[in-house]
């Protein structure tokens, strides 16, 4: 029985660390940081489709976490993570690293300038979105590959 | 004995010129009747707008990674590669010698629901006029119109690269006779006015199919899976499948679909990418009820799995 009880926990310890080394792997943490953004997307589409009030601190809490996720983002690529893990990361990345890393700060700057103006209502928190919108796409649109 | 096989080749060679002259005559560009492009009278410039970009001509026809203004100076684009070869678009802008300023609205009608150029050749259908055959001429009318209000452009764009046998105009003639019509893609039974529009719009000007549906050998479309998506035929990646059948958007509702096609985003505020960055910024430009239609039809389609 405690042979059963010491091999059970063995197996979960070492599927704990199996996982733990998984979401070690570049392209796991990259994925979560722009599952991260997505997240904070979110919460700004929904003040803007009226599915939720305008919240000032969602907003604020949202362009936080974007404009943290571009400073880091792009230190997440090294050489050897092009592939695995359901990676959608353009082999283009590699090849022109500066101009990736340039995008990535483009999110960076942009929602820091709205978190200066700060959107005040529903219809303002709109242009928050299409303005880091376009971040997102402009970079998607050389450097995400769909698998 | 030698005459009778020489006859025997004649006859052989006669067949083939025979053949050859019959291929070139059935396949032979043809342009639409004259009285299409008569009357239509002036072109109403905001439709034209509106055509523009549900067509997306400035994808291909502007420079690469233009942005604003520039997305309307149609001085020729970046190069579309192909497993026939590189394709360059050429210029279209109102520039009487490098662009179509000098041609006339049945040049400009012909070449988009015909794929006939303007000396009388055929066009590679990179051009999709296999999807704008089913434009109407008004709408052909009026988006004439509006390219003509659009900066002119001395830019002259370099030739297609495309390898023997592709190089061959008269080829395409063949091409044609196997997969050009302008013909209804898909039957959808009790079609309202909207899933009607969002058809009009999706198989002619959108010309969606043109990359969300999968090709043959010789870049006919594969019967049966229209717009179901497939391998990125410009490289990496795949197309998405766009019906209702499809893994990633078959879930979708039509608003969902009509909000990505408006802001960009999935309903989990994931991001446009790839080639369709493109296609959204044009999709944005277009009224709610455009897009509404097109989502429409994009439930009504037959599931491709």
């Amino acid at each position: 029985m405690k042979l059963k009880l010491v091999l059970a926990a063995a197996i979960v310890t070492g599927l704990g660390l199996t996982a733990a080394i998984a979401a070690d792997e570049p392209q796991v943490v990259r994925q979560e940081m722009m599952k991260k953004v997505g997240g904070a997307m979110g919460a700004i589409g929904a003040i803007v489709k009226g599915e939720k009030p305008f919240d000032a601190e969602v907003v604020k809490a949202s362009l936080t976490t974007m404009a943290e996720v571009g400073k880091d983002f792009p230190n997440h690529f090294p050489a050897g993570s092009e592939v695995g893990m359901d990676s959608e990361a353009s082999p283009k990345i590699w090849e022109n690293m500066d101009d990736f890393k340039a995008k990535a700060a483009e999110l960076t700057k942009v929602a820091e300038a709205q978190l200066a103006a700060m959107p005040t209502n529903q219809a303002s928190t709109g242009a928050v979105m299409k303005a880091v919108g376009a971040t997102c796409s402009s970079c998607h649109e050389t450097y995400r590959l769909k698998k | 004995m030698a005459s009778k096989w020489l006859k025997r080749l004649g006859a052989l060679v006669a067949l083939g010129v025979v053949g050859g002259a019959g291929f070139l005559i059935v396949t032979a560009p043809q342009r639409q009747d004259a009285s299409v492009w008569a009357d239509l009278g002036a072109a109403d410039l905001d439709n034209g707008r509106r055509i523009f970009f549900a067509g997306g001509c400035t994808s291909c026809h502007a420079a690469a990674k233009s942005e604003g203004d520039a997305r309307l100076v149609l001085s020729g684009g970046a190069p579309l590669k192909s497993p026939f070869g590189t394709f360059h678009a050429p210029n279209i802008s109102s520039s009487p010698t490098a662009g179509i300023g000098a041609w006339t609205l049945a040049e400009f009608g012909d070449a988009m629901t015909r794929g006939v150029g303007r000396d009388g050749e055929h066009l590679y259908p990179s051009f999709p006029y296999g999807s704008y055959a089913r434009m109407a001429p008004k709408d052909i009318n009026d988006l004439f119109g509006f390219l003509k209000t659009l900066p002119a452009s001395e830019t002259v764009a370099p030739a297609h690269e495309l390898p023997f046998p592709f190089n061959i105009r008269l080829s395409l003639g063949g091409w044609k006779f196997l997969y050009f019509t302008d013909a209804p893609r898909v039957e959808i039974a009790n079609a309202d006015d909207q899933v009607k529009l969002g058809q009009y719009l999706v198989e002619g000007p959108g010309h969606c199919g043109e990359c969300h549906t999968p090709r043959d050998m010789f870049g006919g479309f594969k019967t049966g899976r229209w717009l179901a998506g497939g391998p990125n035929p410009e490289g990496q990646g795949t197309i998405p499948n766009i019906t209702p059948g499809s893994k990633s958007i078959g879930g979708w509702s039509q608003g969902d679909i009509a909000s990505y096609l408006e802001t960009g985003f999935t309903p989990d505020f994931d991001s446009v990418g790839g080639t369709m960055v493109e296609v959204q910024k044009n999709m944005a430009e277009l009224t709610p009820a455009d897009r509404e239609a097109i989502a429409a039809y994009l439930k009504a389609v037959p599931a491709v799995e």
